[in-house]
């Protein structure tokens, strides 16, 4: 079975335990902080496990390469401590069980990952992909587990994960672009934690994206709007590659504006909490983001996750802010949309 | 051309009556499991006045009589079990008139749903009326005869308590109108403060009159609707979250279901919320309200409002919601049955065992769902199993399931909805005496030659 590689001694000896400190939803001074890892990690009980609300920002904030997010989901689960109900963690784990159902495009060295999201599937076309969009997989065969940390469930993770990794490599792929936060993370992140072997090497979509417009340089046409960004969570899992955002949104010309909610500040959409914590939690946090988003004067709220954008699209444009994803709006910038 | 065309002809004129083999094939049979029997005439009347002359023409001759909506009753209602008249009513489908201020219509009998709620969408934008899950073709007279039931059902009851008078055509040929349209030109009342003589058409399954217009309560249309899907893995819970949620009124429509496929549904109780307003504020007040009333089986990790995304929304919130109808193809072949009977909210749990135990040892697709009526009242369910109709052995083994369903509503002390013929037989052998005594002595008085739609409530 296969074993979050942790190293207590990193948190022991932490000068700043940020993990924690830094939680933007549980309130805590450096002492408690640290206490309440140090309960973590020797499997005692700690309000923690019962407060989190699953944003995966610990993960970013530890800046030692430790995994704090990991350690607290798998505790979680060791204590049965659900941070859903259990009809919605069931409903979760039913609806992506693998069934023969995928789709598998014309395979080569380089193949793009769709996920088991139709909505990606849809944003990979025109001349930004088309290098890449016809040597796809889609399919719950090819889900990449990572929504399981959200409900505590790491154990269907170390169970499913091997089995999608295998069926990715019998298809001989060596570059495996990953076109959501959540199949990098899985694949950059995720199992190397857990000591899962990968045998191609993944590459973040907004890495890919970057790279294609410099190769379009020529035809970018600069869009001169502002825009704020939705950062998501699982982007957490690979705040090495948040940087391509901030550069992409640059070449194409949209002015990222200062508001208070981004970057390593940034809040989740808000509608996993609700599934978790509950309307008020959920409410809360989706108000002050965007009531955030609506104060900085920005036309355009930029998404890279397709369920955040699901989330707060209608909310957002009541508020006369534009919801468009990266992708589409690098589209746009190239004259395709 | 015998003489019974020949007087229906004068009646309707050519092109309204057959006696023609494909006519008698299809008006033979609805889309459930009754075997066919092929009427002899079918005959499509456009005013009260030609039904009346027809109804005359086959009491004095002793003639058989179907009334026939859309023929979506899936039991076998308007398949003419002994033959003669079946009387399509849907080229009856004027919407006479509209009291926006009272809040109803007075519609003729073969009027469909669907017709009924783009007269309103289009001309009264702040009045609905009741529609059902059935496709919108579904006639408000064989809806209301049949008691049925729509998305306004949790406040405000069956679609024939929204029933504001009546104009019925005896089996006699007499034209009555019921309620207060019978003494003053307002429909505003079936019955209160008069005697209600509703009763005596309504639930009898065409077997005592026809309605040839009926006025329909309307009420309130909000600008905004919206669902929330409440998700519990424990059947013992439903009744109580049901009851918490009908205290709070502040919800429309309440449905609970529970399906094996697709697997995102596997092995949980669904609650749909209909939530409705006319501002975002309106919304939210309500949603907060709904959200409290459950919070305790939230905190309790029992159950939790599932994330409804948008592509999802939409089909939810569909009026009528078609994809109810997909559950019909599930097996390919277009079979489709449910037992779909009157029952306390309590026995929520044994319905769902029920339908699980019939649909493993059948082996048959199956769904279950449940229409709250009233504040928690009653409600009606939806034991649906689907067939291919090109498998005999599936549909025998669907008809068994059917009558097993039947005996087991009846002994957790349900009543049935819109019942097969088989149905009422059980139904019969379950009611007291006195009442089937007494529903023989209207019958008899009604219809003295038992030529309305026979084989149905057969008192005698």
């Amino acid at each position: 079975m296969y074993k979050l590689q942790f190293d207590e001694n990193i948190c022991e000896t932490c000068p700043t335990s940020d993990c924690l400190v830094k939680c933007q939803y549980i309130d805590m001074d450096r002492d408690t902080a640290h206490d309440e890892m140090m309960k973590i990690i020797k499997g005692e009980d700690s309000f923690v496990l019962n407060h989190c609300i699953s944003c995966y920002a610990c993960e970013e904030y530890c800046l030692r390469g430790n995994h704090p997010f990991y350690l607290i989901t798998e505790r979680r689960e060791e204590k049965g401590i659900l941070p859903a109900p259990r009809a919605i963690t069931n409903q979760w784990i039913n609806m992506v069980e693998p069934k023969g159902k995928y789709k598998v495009g014309e395979i080569k060295d380089k193949a793009i990952s769709y996920c088991f999201l139709p909505e990606l599937k849809g944003l990979a076309k025109g001349k930004l992909f088309e290098d890449v969009s016809q040597s796809y997989l889609f399919g719950a065969e090819f889900f990449c587990q990572v929504m399981y940390l959200h409900f505590a469930k790491t154990s269907i993770i170390k169970e499913r994960l091997p089995n999608v990794i295998e069926r990715i490599k019998q298809y001989g792929i060596k570059q495996l672009i990953c076109m959501h936060d959540e199949c990098y993370g899985s694949f950059a992140s995720v199992a190397p934690a857990y000591g899962i072997d990968v045998p191609f090497e993944p590459i973040h979509y907004l890495e890919y994206l970057y790279n294609r417009l410099r190769e379009l340089m020529d035809t970018i046409n600069p869009l001169k709007i502002k825009v704020v960004y939705q950062r998501p969570c699982s982007s957490r899992l690979s705040s090495d590659k948040l940087h391509y955002v901030y550069d992409i949104l640059a070449l194409i010309g949209a002015e990222l504006v200062e508001r208070k909610y981004q970057g390593e500040k940034a809040l989740c959409c808000g509608e996993i909490p609700r599934l978790l914590a509950g309307y008020e939690v959920a409410n809360d946090l989706q108000k002050r983001n965007i009531d955030d988003m609506a104060e900085s004067g920005a036309e355009y709220c930029v998404f890279n996750c397709p369920y955040c954008q699901m989330a707060l699209s209608e909310k957002i444009t009541k508020r006369g802010i534009k919801p468009i994803h990266i992708v589409d709006l690098c589209k746009k910038a190239i004259g395709e949309k | 051309m015998n003489d019974i065309f020949e007087a229906l002809l004068q009646i309707v004129g050519k092109d309204h009556v057959s006696s023609q083999e494909e006519e008698r094939y299809f008006y033979a049979r609805d889309s459930g499991l009754m075997p066919p029997h092929e009427p002899d005439y079918v005959v499509a009347p456009k005013t009260t006045e030609e039904v009346q002359r027809i109804v005359k023409l086959a009491n004095d001759k002793g003639i058989p009589i179907v009334p026939a909506g859309a023929g979506l009753a899936l039991t076998g209602l308007v398949v003419p079990l002994k033959g003669g008249i079946v009387i399509d009513m849907k080229r009856m489908n004027k919407i006479l008139e509209v009291n926006e201020k009272a809040r109803y219509a007075i519609v003729e009998g073969g009027t469909s749903h669907g017709a009924v709620k783009a007269y309103l969408d289009k001309h009264y934008p702040t009045l609905r009326h009741s529609i059902p899950d059935a496709p919108p073709a579904v006639t408000i007279g064989s809806n209301i005869v049949i008691h049925g039931q729509g998305r306004l059902a949790q406040q405000y009851g069956f679609n024939s308590d929204m029933v504001s008078g009546l104009e019925v055509v005896t089996p006699t040929g007499d034209i009555c109108k019921i309620g207060s349209c019978s003494m003053s030109k307002y429909w505003f009342s079936k019955g209160p403060s008069l005697p209600d003589l509703s009763g005596l058409f309504i639930g009898w399954l065409g077997s005592t009159g026809i309605l040839t217009k009926v006025g329909l309560k309307l009420y309130p249309k909000k600008k905004i609707r919206d669902i929330e899907i409440f998700v519990t893995d424990k059947e013992d819970l439903v009744p109580d979250i049901l009851y918490k949620l009908t205290h709070t009124e502040m919800v429309e429509d309440i449905n609970a279901w529970f399906q094996p496929l697709p697997l995102m549904f596997k092995g949980n109780h669904h609650v749909n919320i209909y939530i409705t307003g006319d501002t975002e504020e309106e919304i939210e007040f309500k949603k907060k309200i709904v959200w409290d009333s459950l919070k305790g089986y939230f905190d309790a990790k029992d159950g939790g409002f599932m994330w409804v995304f948008p592509a999802m929304k939409t089909p939810f919130l569909e009026m009528p919601q078609k994809s109810f109808m997909s559950f019909a193809d599930l097996k390919k072949g277009g079979g489709f049955e449910y037992s779909g009977p009157i029952i306390l909210v309590e026995k929520y749990p044994k319905c769902v065992q029920k339908l699980m135990e019939i649909g493993s040892k059948s082996d048959l697709a199956y769904s279950g769902f449940a229409r709250i009526i009233g504040r928690s009242h009653c409600m009606m369910y939806s034991f649906a199993l689907a067939f291919n109709r090109a498998d005999s052995d599936m549909m025998n083994r669907v008809r068994k399931a059917i009558n097993e369903l039947a005996e087991f509503v009846y002994e957790e002390g349900g009543i049935p909805w819109k019942p097969s013929v088989e149905e009422q037989k059980m139904a019969l052998e379950h009611m007291d005496p006195n009442t089937i005594k007494l529903m023989k002595m209207i019958k008899d008085n009604l219809d003295p030659n038992g030529i309305m739609n026979p084989g149905n409530w057969e008192v005698n």
